[in-house]
């Protein structure tokens, strides 16, 4: 994929020994300002991943690959798995009760769901950002902004932290917006603010996948553009996976579609196509994906 | 319904004034707001008699020297200052034992608990509110009677006692508490990558914080004016005993009830000063009360 492995960075990755995930499961500590700027994003490969809640099978045999450093889009109609499958890249599906996961998911060739992996850890390199905004109530815009740190990470001096916010903040392009008020509680600002917010507290982590469950749902749409040129920027550092409902925002904020559809209700969702989002939208090749998006149902 | 169809406006019959203004409705609303506002009266009358009652009889036995005096050596004369000390050293160990026990299973309960343990964990917390506090007194009289022998005495045995009492309370309610956090913003946190114990100390507790806070001063309100568990566990003294664990310890409770029972020579002066002991520990439940309030509002977190 292009520029998948040539991303530039501000040190050799050699230093550290082994990949990222192996990495991050004995060494619970980040330093992010030892971290290069840009950290090449990772590449997700699904095969024959099915999703049950309890003996309910929600999701059946997804096989894909995620692209490093684009922005796929997971649309489908209500119901049809995008969320259940979302969660499962990043190990969130298992926190229902009852909920199990079968089949392989890997970040850059390892698999996630290998018995020594702490979840927590996967956690770290995928991040996520979720429908409606949810800022830490208890804590100010900076304290949200490095709740990622705070929680995690060993302690980072105020300097770093203070780079960090700055950083995330920008690259959440709400900078401006909150630079002084930076001690204002989480939820003073409006929910595109809020939103944003969220983004850039999943971004202060340095994760290398992004998830987002249908982030603009539950904005206007002034909000709703300036998340998705966010979007648009964050792809370059990050591999961005992004559940809509909204056909528009795929066809405007994406590189490659996935559709995912239903047969009946009850029976599992599935994997119907997937492509680059032009080809999928004007040309799509299966007559389900057609109906679909030329807005026949759903 | 009007005898004659009206219209208004439109020279049609009017839907709007086909069911009259509505008399009878408002009839019946005027006397059940009557009824209801009747009955609030009726249920306060006994509550303000009862705090009239005690201050009005209370007021006497208060003086400087209530507050500052034991009543060591002294007939009939003394204060009740080594009661007060003693009501607030009980509840206070009490709540020691309480609170890190009631809240961590409380904890358990709502953030891990799953299952058979769950449910039978919730029946015996249910049954352990409804222990008679004489019977959680003797409890804990009889355990340190094991290790002590026989005629043991000592404030701490109050404490276990009331804590027996009090870790229910303060059990339900800091899962009430604790379920009212919303489940975004466990995931939210998860989502970072912070374990599930970050989780809770981090992000759900202080969340929570406010709501915490109450159920243990409404724990404490609860169990500060307990008299049964204290006389048979932490004894009758006179003079002022600040450690718990050597002695025995008055309280404003048991000392309210010995003076009553045994006023001694000077029967008036004693019964006042079981009523300025009973008006003392009325204050002491009201101003408990009174900041549980004070703090939920100012550290309450408003959850979107």
């Amino acid at each position: 994929m292009l520029g998948a492995a040539t991303k530039k960075r501000s040190e050799p990755r050699e230093k550290k020994g082994g990949t990222p995930l192996s990495r991050a499961v004995g060494a619970p500590s980040t330093e992010p300002a030892a971290k290069p700027a840009g950290r090449p994003a990772k590449t997700i490969e699904t095969r024959g991943v099915d999703l049950f809640y309890g003996d309910f099978h929600a999701v059946e045999e997804v096989t894909m690959t995620i692209a490093p450093n684009k922005v796929t889009a997971l649309i489908g109609s209500s119901g049809c798995g995008k969320t259940t499958f979302l969660r499962s890249l990043n190990r969130m599906h298992e926190l229902t009760p009852g909920a199990r996961v079968e089949g392989e998911v890997t970040l850059d060739g390892e698999d996630i769901y290998d018995g020594r992996v702490d979840p927590v850890a996967v956690r770290r390199l995928v991040g996520m950002v979720f429908q409606q905004p949810n800022p830490f109530p208890t804590m100010s815009i900076y304290d949200n902004v490095a709740a990622g740190l705070n929680l995690n990470a060993k302690k980072v001096s105020k300097a770093q932290k203070d780079g960090v916010v700055e950083r995330s903040l920008r690259g959440a392009h709400l900078w401006d917006e909150v630079s002084d008020r930076l001690d204002k509680p989480g939820g003073s600002l409006s929910g595109g603010q809020q939103q944003r917010l969220c983004i850039a507290r999943a971004i202060a982590v340095e994760p290398e996948v992004l998830l987002m469950d249908e982030p603009c749902s539950a904005l206007d749409p002034v909000a709703t553009l300036a998340v998705e040129d966010l979007i648009g920027e964050l792809k370059s550092r990050y591999t961005i996976v992004i559940v809509t409902h909204n056909m528009q925002q795929a066809a405007r904020a994406s590189d490659v579609t996935a559709f995912f559809n239903l047969d009946e209700t009850g029976k599992p969702g599935h994997l119907v196509e997937m492509g680059p989002t032009d080809e999928i939208f004007t040309n799509p090749t299966e007559k389900e994906t057609e109906d679909y998006v030329s807005g026949r149902f759903g | 319904m009007e005898s004659s169809v009206q219209t208004l406006g439109h020279g049609e019959p009017s839907r709007l004034l086909a069911s009259g203004l509505g008399w009878r409705r408002r009839a019946v609303n005027v006397v059940m707001t009557t009824l209801i506002a009747a009955a609030f009266v009726l249920a306060m009358i006994p509550l303000f008699s009862l705090v009239f009652e005690v201050a009005k009889r209370g007021i006497p036995g208060l003086s400087l020297e209530f507050f500052t005096e034991d009543a060591r050596g002294v007939v009939g004369g003394g204060g009740a200052s080594h009661a007060i000390m003693g009501t607030l050293i009980i509840t206070a160990v009490a709540s020691v034992i309480s609170i890190p026990i009631g809240i961590m299973a409380a904890i358990y309960l709502n953030e891990y608990g799953t299952g058979r343990l769950r449910r039978a964990l919730t029946f015996f917390v249910d049954v352990m509110t409804g222990i008679p506090s004489i019977v959680a007194g003797l409890f804990a009289y009889a355990l340190f009677e094991i290790f002590f022998g026989p005629g043991i005495r000592l404030g701490v045995t109050g404490s276990v006692a009331l804590s027996l009492l009090m870790i229910p309370i303060v059990i339900r309610s800091a899962e009430e508490v604790l379920k009212i956090v919303p489940d975004h913003l466990r995931e939210a946190s998860y989502a970072l990558g912070t374990p599930k114990w970050k989780t809770i100390t981090k992000i759900v507790l202080p969340t929570a914080f406010a709501g915490l806070v109450t159920g243990v001063m409404i724990a404490i309100a609860r169990i500060v004016g307990e008299t049964a568990p204290l006389l048979v566990t932490t004894g009758v003294v006179d003079s002022m005993n600040t450690d718990p664990f050597d002695g025995r310890m008055q309280n404003l409770a048991v000392y309210a009830y010995n003076e009553y029972r045994s006023p001694g020579v000077m029967k008036q002066a004693a019964y006042d000063k079981a009523w300025a002991a009973a008006l003392t520990l009325i204050a002491i439940v009201m101003i408990l009360n009174v900041a549980a309030r004070l703090v939920y509002r100012r550290y309450k977190t408003e959850i979107r």
